[in-house]
């Protein structure tokens, strides 16, 4: 074999290569979403989230829903509405202060303890509001326990980095004119901050904030150890017991008893997907608008 | 400019929360790992048998188990990685590159527990089938789905460096004639070899720090594997089952050593980015 044969050999081989990965991950990808379509599809409907209950009732809690997801979607909206809650005005302000007042130093200490943050499984997170509890029974109340309020704050800290690092990153994307715009019109930093670069920079923060959204909605491990139940109704108040969609989609998959319930858990995981696909496809639009403006 | 500096102050504080937060779960982990060293119940917890009724609480084969799946998914994951990255940024025609692209940011927007649930009725009876022993729940499911879970990580990482890189060596090598294969072979890959170790450190914490598709398919036994077929547990499986079903509060300790060594390994993967030179983060 000569030396060009080998060498078109081996550029046929890494083509090759580059394509088989791209299809092989394409394959894949599109094989877990068809099957869910596939099985979940036909559970689609009032019924998979009310069950035999009027859905006005449900709604307004009247009744109690049996055998529905809607205690579980409940309980994940109440948990990411809460945790955001929490977590985006802390992660945005700590983003700016990051991005606009820090000097390098700071930037960089700051910024491997948000990185340690981002890198933390979830489950120590759990582990962690879990231990909360095991110490507060030891010192404060014995009668402590799990609840919505731990597990939203578990949250919280869950996607605080990521909330810190997009607001940086939007900002510090910004182009060095609008920066200097501020201070060569006599603006102080804040004014600068609040009328020039949040503005500007609040489309990228926007979907930093609705991916953050997406992962709070997603997190089984956190919630694991934090209070989670397979069947607690709407909690009542902060210290409940809760369910979660995701945690229902893992306890019925290990759990089911019934085709029906085995159906219910296929509902649940391709509602699950689509909440989380939508809250994808609205920040990368945002995103994209974003991006667009400033390429101008 | 009263208010000016109380605004900044206010923002520092912000600033500080990861810190703090950081800081505190270090602490509060510690504090209850502690009573081990204390009564040198540290053999206990590192030990290689976890029967805890007979009072043996080790768990050294959850950190095998864990180093063994990740490693696994890692080795599988890099690869086609690195096929996928490089088909994104030079052989893609137009339209699937940005189909590509769009697909891979799209999977780091699917939930672990989807893919755990899909792969107990895709993958496990395959397995089951394939192996002709056991439940199907092993070390390799969990390791194909892990690696679906960490690719766009990976991907992701390694595609900024690739892009980089592509910047500035593209029209060079064009008008030196290297053919697309071979500039990414000689040139590309070469060039962004600091990229690939950090995107494979930072799937590797990916994998690590995953939680349910171990728990959904590794099987869950407490044992060192001796082949991929066999049941393996990892450390967050691990805490979570001794947490989420024994409540009995002398196996916490071996729990909260678990959840110390996955704090460690984090920390220790950040130090090695932080060595990489800037910041990766996804």
């Amino acid at each position: 074999m000569t030396a060009t044969q080998k060498h078109s050999l081996a550029d046929t081989a890494t083509t090759a290569f580059c394509w088989s990965a791209a299809a092989l991950t394409g394959v894949a990808v599109l094989a877990v979403m068809g099957f869910l379509i596939f099985r979940g599809a036909g559970t689609l409907g009032l019924e998979l989230f009310f069950g035999q209950t009027p859905w006005w009732d449900a709604l307004t809690g009247a009744r109690p829903v049996f055998d529905g997801l809607w205690s579980a979607l409940a309980g994940t909206l109440i948990l990411v509405v809460l945790s955001c809650l929490m977590a985006v005005p802390v992660g945005i302000a700590g983003g700016v202060y990051l991005s606009v007042y820090a000097s390098r130093r700071y930037q960089s200490m700051t910024g491997f303890a948000v990185d340690l943050m981002a890198g933390i499984p979830s489950i120590v997170m759990g582990l962690f509001g879990f231990s909360m509890i095991v110490v507060l029974r030891h010192a404060l109340f014995p009668h402590a326990k799990t609840c919505l309020l731990l597990a939203a704050v578990c949250i919280a800290l869950l996607i605080l980095p990521y909330l810190v690092r997009t607001t940086q990153n939007a900002l510090s994307g910004l182009p060095e004119h609008l920066r200097l715009l501020g201070p060569s019109l006599g603006f102080s930093t804040w004014q600068n901050t609040r009328h020039v670069l949040l503005p500007s920079a609040g489309r990228g923060i926007l979907s930093g904030v609705i991916l953050a959204m997406g992962r709070a909605a997603e997190d089984t491990a956190v919630i694991l150890l934090t209070g989670v139940v397979a069947q607690a109704f709407l909690p009542r108040s902060l210290w409940d017991k809760f369910e979660a969609l995701p945690f229902r989609i893992y306890y019925l998959a290990a759990e089911h008893r019934s085709v029906a319930e085995l159906d219910q858990a296929f509902g649940a995981a391709l509602v699950l997907l689509m909440l989380t696909g939508a809250l994808f496809c609205l920040a990368f639009l945002i995103q994209r608008t974003m991006e667009h403006r400033w390429k101008k | 400019m009263f208010f000016e500096i109380w605004i900044r102050r206010l923002l520092c504080a912000a600033a500080m929360v990861s810190t703090a937060a950081a800081l505190c779960i270090l602490l509060v982990l510690i504090t209850l790992v502690l009573p081990l060293f204390a009564h040198g119940g540290l053999a206990t917890v590192l030990a290689w048998q976890w029967l805890p009724f007979n009072g043996k609480f080790g768990i050294l084969p959850m950190v095998v188990g864990s180093l063994w799946l990740s490693l696994g998914a890692l080795a599988a994951a890099t690869p086609l990685a690195v096929g996928l990255a490089c088909f994104v940024q030079v052989l893609a025609p137009g339209r699937v590159k940005s189909l590509c692209l769009a697909l891979v940011h799209y999977m780091t927007s699917i939930p672990t527990v989807i893919y755990g649930f899909v792969s107990i009725f895709l993958l496990v009876p395959l397995m089951r089938q394939w192996f002709e022993r056991g439940t199907g729940f092993s070390l390799l499911t969990a390791m194909l789905a892990l690696t679906l879970l960490i690719l766009p990580t990976i991907v992701l990482v390694f595609h900024a460096t690739l892009r980089e890189a592509d910047r500035t060596a593209r029209a060079t090598c064009a008008a030196l004639g290297f053919s697309k294969p071979s500039y990414i072979r000689h040139v590309l890959l070469p060039l962004s070899r600091r990229g690939l170790l950090a995107a494979v450190i930072l799937g590797f914490g990916r994998a690590v720090g995953d939680t349910l598709i171990s728990l959904m398919l590794a099987g869950n036994a407490p044992m060192v594997p001796g082949s991929p077929a066999d049941a393996i547990r990892t450390l967050t499986a691990h805490i979570a089952l001794v947490v989420a079903t024994d409540s009995q509060s002398t196996f916490y300790h071996s729990v909260f050593a678990s959840g110390l060594i996955l704090f460690l390994i984090m920390a220790l993967i950040n130090l090695a980015l932080r060595r990489l030179g800037r910041s990766f983060a996804p």
